[in-house]
């Protein structure tokens, strides 16, 4: 932290507003501990970015719990910095990174921002986690020290070029007062500035303390597009060497000494309690030291995993559910589809859809409803944390998208003051939306409080799944009345679900309407003139929270399959149907082309012996980029589906990392396969029917179909690329699964239904 | 009391026979580039070589690898195979996450280690157990066909 406070003791500088964007950038610069320069880059906090007011997916859902953080910590966001860098006397730079590194591949892209600018060697940028601290590290985006929303880079893009331009012309300046020679002779490359006339050259190292003397210039320009170097190109991805030899640190690696490791049962039942146990058997397994307890779970600590275990498992606590003992899923859906009889708050209404849909005969029209099922996250690597409670405080080991949120919600529980907790973050073996929960990292503390050395909380597999918080089941009911031509003439869409934005920041969630329930759906990219969006908010008595692709994951997969059965009502061809439609899309239209040619839209496919085949497709505008994807699909005579090849086709704005681009469209199709093939979380007598692997099943290698990622090429500001894959993928399979068979899905997953539909 | 040779060291484990090797490496031996998935052998994220054979060591008691040579992710670059998977799994930017690529790493050298060539078949059969989360499953089948491809030509890498 002490770069922290040297840095307020730094000048400060208006750098200057960047006439393409509105939120400007400022930053500090000053001498750094120990030798050096550092520059703190800070953004104007999240009120300067407008709520709903501005642009379309400026503010994602995750800003929820940006806003959760904010109102959490007693910090203000204020003057929010996003980042420092610290550049040293070897030349060696340093960036405390504001966000996680969770596979997104931002511990790569964010230093190509900065390393473009400042003109050193990416692989150079070191980067060191930041410590919880929202006054600090805030997202102007998400408004908290938050990853998530595929934010990362859309946050960090202005400001992480600027720093690096204004860095680089303080280190220059400082050259030609050194090489006495005007700035305007110097060239800079690689971290050294050079004299050309004279052949003289100074690196970086040798500049940065006399740079920590001079004022921060204001207006340093920023590179054109044409002349970028780093951004647009491939970078190897830095973290990769640490992550194929074993040495990457996640959560679950924390080594603290006199840790020992605890493994964790809590009630099945949401709302029961612990009801007994028989501690004594526990105790006496060799290598179990103490069996902790809470209202509704238990630990029991040893000395290692396989200890901790045995005692858990000798250690038998029995439970008593409660009111949600007799509770199952067709229970739940049953509340829901009753729910979804009632009118909701309105999200949209253009025209008078109601009224024409009510003078239109059922000939005319389509309607449908539509189901998604409760979803665990499964992250590879399980819910844990490491806890040290001690008189001076409490320190944490983990891997977490909300560091602040993790700080308060453990200094809630012991009564201490936020700044006595301390974050340790960490890699993250996968998030997802996961973890940006801090239920797992509150159990922890609660157990650890009870003790006097630190313990690692792991849960297991079974754990993880029956105990996470789920994305919600989302019943839709949807309507259309088409007109001669077949033409969508008005649309009325009623989403009932659970409302994640209401439990982190209810102010967000205006006159009923919660922004992300309603994502995808209340801004379809087509020209309809007559279109009705309504909300209805049903709790179900699981808890419910962001998963990958939050509410356009759902919403897209119902749109876009809804626009299907119109193009078939049409009789239409899906392709020609939607462009016909996106008239004022022009982005969206050429993806469409691109996606369509690429993948052969209209050739004839080959079949296997008793196979049916047919590809699908699905647009969207979701995260700041538009996609269309195809996917190809072979049902065979048992109904079994093999998804064969997808094709994605993505406007994201300028690409920065184009590998990184490509892998994560990859990851998040396979990601939303698994769900739309397989997942979903059931419940019976109160309990979570799916324990591991074995019943959540997860895409593997021979299952997996070629992924082919087109992008057209832009300079916009980059949208998000983490989660359009998975909302993308999920209409465009089922699509294609109708195109082979006939059958229209309207419930999710796949499953088995297409094995009935063959039996 | 097992004795076996982990990463070269004879080492002897004052721990019960019945214990999974995941947690003698994780928790005791201090090798967490080993991971816990799944803990019923599902996921494969614990993969090591027992003998130079893939196992899943969160289903591989201490007992059964008495008197063998074990080998983790962090002496897999001792075994010119292992270096050269690595190198190829650097070279396509395979890992997201990267919390599965231990696993995975180890399950490709042991393919590769019998299997110097293998075809889309054989992978499928080889890695199918190891799961990925983040969906690189694209980019480690590319991979490991770098990597055979480089063992066949031994002059270059290595």
């Amino acid at each position: 932290m002490s770069i922290l406070e040297r840095l307020q003791q730094g000048a400060e500088a208006d750098a200057g507003p960047d006439a393409a964007v509105s939120r400007r950038a400022f930053l500090r610069a000053g001498a750094a501990a120990g030798g050096g320069l550092l520059i703190g880059i800070a953004l104007p906090g999240c009120s300067a970015v407008p709520l709903g007011g501005g642009p379309r997916n400026e503010k994602p859902p995750e800003a929820a719990v940006g806003q959760a953080t904010t109102a959490l910590s007693q910090d203000s966001p204020g003057l929010a910095y996003s980042g420092f860098i610290r550049i040293d006397r070897q030349g060696a730079v340093t960036f405390i990174v504001h966000k996680v590194e969770m596979g997104q591949g931002t511990f790569t892209s964010i230093p190509m921002l900065l390393a473009e600018e400042l003109e050193v060697d990416v692989t150079r940028v070191r980067l060191e986690q930041a410590p919880a601290d929202n006054k600090l590290y805030a997202d102007p985006l998400l408004g908290g020290q938050v990853t998530g929303g595929s934010t990362s880079i859309r946050g960090a893009w202005e400001p992480l070029r600027r720093a690096g331009a204004t860095a680089r012309a303080m280190l220059v300046q400082a050259a030609a007062q050194s090489l006495k020679v005007d700035a305007g002779e110097l060239t800079v490359a690689n971290g050294v500035v050079a004299h050309r006339a004279s052949g003289r050259s100074l690196h970086y190292g040798q500049l940065v303390d006399a740079a920590a003397q001079l004022d921060v210039p204001k207006d340093v320009p920023l590179k054109k597009p044409a002349d970028f170097k780093l951004i647009g190109k491939p970078v190897k991805r830095l973290d990769s060497p640490d992550k194929v030899n074993g040495r990457a640190l996640f959560g679950i690696d924390a080594k603290v000494p006199g840790m020992r490791i605890a493994s964790v049962a809590a009630c099945p039942v949401v709302g029961g309690k612990l009801a007994g146990m028989d501690e004594a058997r526990a105790l006496a397994v060799p290598g179990v030291r103490q069996v902790l307890r809470l209202d509704n779970a238990v630990a029991v600590v040893g000395d290692h995993m396989w200890a901790a275990k045995q005692g858990l498992a000798a250690l038998a606590p029995t439970w008593s559910g409660g009111p949600h003992s007799v509770l199952t899923t067709d229970a739940i859906v049953a509340d829901m589809e009753a729910a979804s009889r009632r009118d909701g708050a309105l999200a949209r209404s253009d025209g008078d859809a109601l009224g024409i849909l009510a003078g239109t005969r059922a000939s005319q029209g389509v309607n449908a409803i539509y189901q998604m099922p409760f979803l665990a996250h499964a992250t590879m690597e399980p819910m844990n944390c490491t806890v040290a409670v001690s008189a001076e405080g409490c320190q944490l080991w983990v891997g977490t998208q909300v560091p602040v949120l993790a700080q308060t919600a453990a200094a809630k529980v012991l009564g201490l003051p936020d700044e006595k907790v301390q974050v340790h973050n960490h890699y993250l073996g996968g998030g997802f939306g996961r973890r940006l929960e801090v239920d797992f990292i509150v159990q922890a503390v609660s157990f650890a409080r009870q003790v006097n050395y630190p313990v690692k909380f792991v849960w297991s597999r079974e754990e993880d799944i029956q105990h996470d918080m789920y994305r919600p089941y989302y019943l839709d009911r949807i309507a259309a009345a088409l007109d001669e031509q077949g033409r969508p003439t008005a649309w009325m869409h009623r989403i009932t679900g659970s409302s994640i934005m209401s439990r982190f920041a209810p102010p967000l969630v205006k006159n009923g309407v919660d922004p992300d329930a309603v994502e995808g759906a209340r801004d379809i990219p087509y020209d309809i003139p007559a279109q009705r969006v309504e909300y209805v908010r049903h709790e179900p008595p699981l808890p419910t929270a962001f998963w990958r692709g939050v509410g356009a994951t759902h919403n897209v997969w119902v749109v876009e399959s809804f626009m299907d059965e119109l193009a078939a009502k049409a009789g239409q061809d899906p392709v020609q149907y939607r462009l016909a439609l996106l008239g004022k899309q022009p982005r969206l239209q050429a993806c469409l082309k691109l996606a369509a040619e690429k993948a052969g839209w209209g050739q004839p496919l080959q079949a296997g012996a008793g196979e049916r085949v047919g590809r699908g497709v699905s647009v969207q505008f979701a995260f700041g980029s538009y996609m269309a994807m195809v996917a190809e699909a072979a049902v065979n005579a048992q109904g079994e589906v093999r998804v064969r090849r997808v094709v994605a086709a993505v406007d994201c704005g300028q690409v920065v990392n184009p590998d990184t681009v490509r892998a994560q469209l990859e990851s998040g199709v396979v990601f939303g396969l698994s769900a739309a093939l397989w997942n979903e979380v059931t419940v019976d007598q109160g309990r979570v029917q799916q324990t591991n692997f074995g019943d959540y099943r997860v895409m593997r290698m021979n299952e997996v179909p070629r992924i082919e990622v087109h992008l057209v090429p832009s300079s916009d500001k980059p949208g998000g690329i983490g989660e359009p894959g998975t909302s993308g993928v999920t209409p465009a399979l089922t699509n294609a699964l109708f195109a082979a068979t006939g059958v229209r899905l309207r419930k999710l997953p796949v499953g088995d239904q297409l094995k009935a539909a063959a039996g | 009391m097992p004795t076996f040779t982990l990463n070269g060291q004879p080492t002897t484990l004052d721990l019960p026979p019945d214990m999974p090797l995941l947690w003698a490496l994780r928790d005791v031996a201090g090798l967490t580039g080993t991971k816990f998935g799944c803990g019923i052998g599902a996921c494969g994220a614990c993969t090591v070589h027992v003998d130079g054979q893939m196992a899943r060591s969160c289903i591989t008691p201490l007992s059964a690898v008495e008197g063998k040579r074990v080998v983790t992710i962090e002496r897999i670059d001792q075994d010119p195979v292992g270096r050269r998977v690595q190198a190829a799994w650097r070279e396509l930017d395979v890992v997201q996450c990267g919390y599965c690529q231990s696993g995975q790493v180890m399950a490709a050298t042991a393919l590769l280690k019998s299997t110097p060539n293998p075809d889309d078949a054989a992978i499928d059969n080889a890695m199918s157990g190891n799961l990925c989360r983040c969906g690189t499953y694209q980019r480690i089948r590319a991979a490991v066909k770098v990597a055979a491809s480089s063992i066949a030509r031994p002059t270059k890498g290595a």
